[in-house]
């Protein structure tokens, strides 16, 4: 297999070292590729010393030990292999299908970055104990191992937190789509029910749905119920009245329900000017005078005859 | 750019059709008060479904109108305004407040005849 320079920096040491003795212009590569050997020829014993000290140190504690040990070997056989060819992206690939493995079990991010670092110390230590005789050596070995491994230890760690981001913006997304549906339930009458947090991004695209489903629906009466937020600060209530007064603009009567008494409280104090909007005490209350002003009228099925 | 008023029965359609300059703004407010009598004419509509833009020139003009016909007797409905443009109208703080308004010339045509059938 041939044998890559790991890191330009590898090379740059090589080259300072250049005008010395053969043995000390050895490339990097050969010095890499006897690291590699001894890597693989201890496998089992570095593997076990890695898995002892992961439980040592209490990382990884929603995993089992055999688990640990399975991941370990896996991870291990990565780490030499990218040692070995200087490409990442096996490991790479490997660093981002482990975080979709471990995350939804609650490793978190100084685990991973842990293990790895426990990794290094632990292959480092063995290539101290190998060449401890030789200084000189030892250092040359280090120059072709540490980039390599720091390089290692970086991608594992950036993988594990670009995973965990992807993540948490999937879900964002998820909540964002899912938190506000603009509903028909009758003709020419939408129902808006806003659940969590709005804060002024959401306000925006929350207006902007609500105006696009009155053109689309032709809705004359709009219901927003708000009994799912929490708290209301000046600023949502601003926002608030911004899409009250949007949405009468296209002709559209808003009605607002299910203001809690803290919320009422606050709006109050704070000095919001809701006077102009329709507020009701809950949705069925809401529905109820959205169906007046649509000229409907809701009678039981027997006296309908 | 000059706006044409058609007249549809009892009330005055004018369409917009581009954007509008303030000195166009001004003639169809002095063109719709004078035909808003001579017609006999019980409401207005002003479709503004292809403008983009809003100022606040146009806005505060458009009150003016529907209050002046208000003293003329009859009723206004702004119709056609597009979402984006409303969004962006509340986001400037720009307001049209006491003037009607409605999604569509036939939704602010509904609302003109109500109003001529059960008068305030």
């Amino acid at each position: 297999m041939a044998r890559i320079d790991i890191d330009p920096v590898g090379t740059q040491v090589e080259e300072q070292y250049g005008a010395a003795t053969a043995e000390r212009t050895k490339p990097a590569s050969v010095l890499l590729s006897e690291l590699v050997s001894h890597l693989r020829d201890n496998r089992t014993q570095l593997r076990e010393e890695w898995a002892r000290r992961i439980t040592e140190a209490q990382l990884l504690t929603a995993m089992t030990k055999e688990e640990i040990f399975a991941e370990a070997t896996s991870v291990y056989d990565n780490y030499v292999e990218a040692l070995e060819t200087g490409t990442f992206e096996a490991l790479q690939a490997y660093a981002r299908n482990l975080s979709e493995r471990i995350i939804p079990r609650g490793v978190e991010t100084h685990e991973v970055v842990g293990i790895v670092l426990l990794l290094r110390d632990v292959l480092a230590r063995s290539l101290f104990a190998k060449y401890h005789a030789d200084f000189t050596k030892l250092n040359r070995i280090l120059d072709a191992y540490e980039p390599a491994a720091n390089r290692i230890a970086n991608t594992v760690a950036v993988g594990f937190v670009q995973e965990r981001e992807r993540i948490i913006r999937e879900q964002q997304e998820a909540i964002r789509e899912l938190s506000t549906p603009v509903l028909q339930v009758r003709e020419r009458l939408l129902i808006l029910p806003i659940i969590g947090v709005i804060d002024p991004q959401r306000a925006r695209q929350l207006t902007e749905q609500l105006l696009r489903g009155i053109r689309m629906n032709r809705a004359k009466v709009v219901v927003i119920d708000i009994t799912g937020v929490a708290a209301m600060d000046a600023t949502v209530a601003n926002h608030l009245v911004q899409t009250v007064e949007a949405s009468r603009l296209l002709g559209a009567t808003v009605i607002v329900t299910g203001l809690s008494p803290e919320i009422a409280q606050t709006i109050v104090n704070i000095g919001v000017d809701l006077g102009k909007m329709n507020t009701v005490g809950d949705l069925q209350g809401g529905i109820e005078q959205a169906e007046r002003l649509l000229g409907y009228k809701v009678v039981p099925f027997g006296e309908a005859r | 750019m000059e706006v044409p008023i058609l007249k549809q029965g009892d009330f005055l359609i004018a369409t917009v059709q581009a954007a509008l300059t303030d000195a166009d703004l001004l003639h169809l407010r002095a063109a719709l008060l004078q035909q808003v009598v001579r017609c006999r004419s019980q409401g207005v509509i002003v479709d503004v479904t292809s403008l983009d833009v809003m100022d606040s020139f146009a806005s505060r003009t458009l009150r003016e109108i529907a209050q002046m016909i208000h003293l003329r007797g009859a009723e206004t409905v702004i119709v056609g305004i597009q979402p984006e443009v409303a969004f962006a109208m509340v986001q400037l703080g720009i307001k049209l407040e006491d003037v009607a308004t409605a999604l569509d010339l036939e939704e602010g045509l509904a609302h003109l005849k109500q109003k001529s059938e059960s008068p305030t």
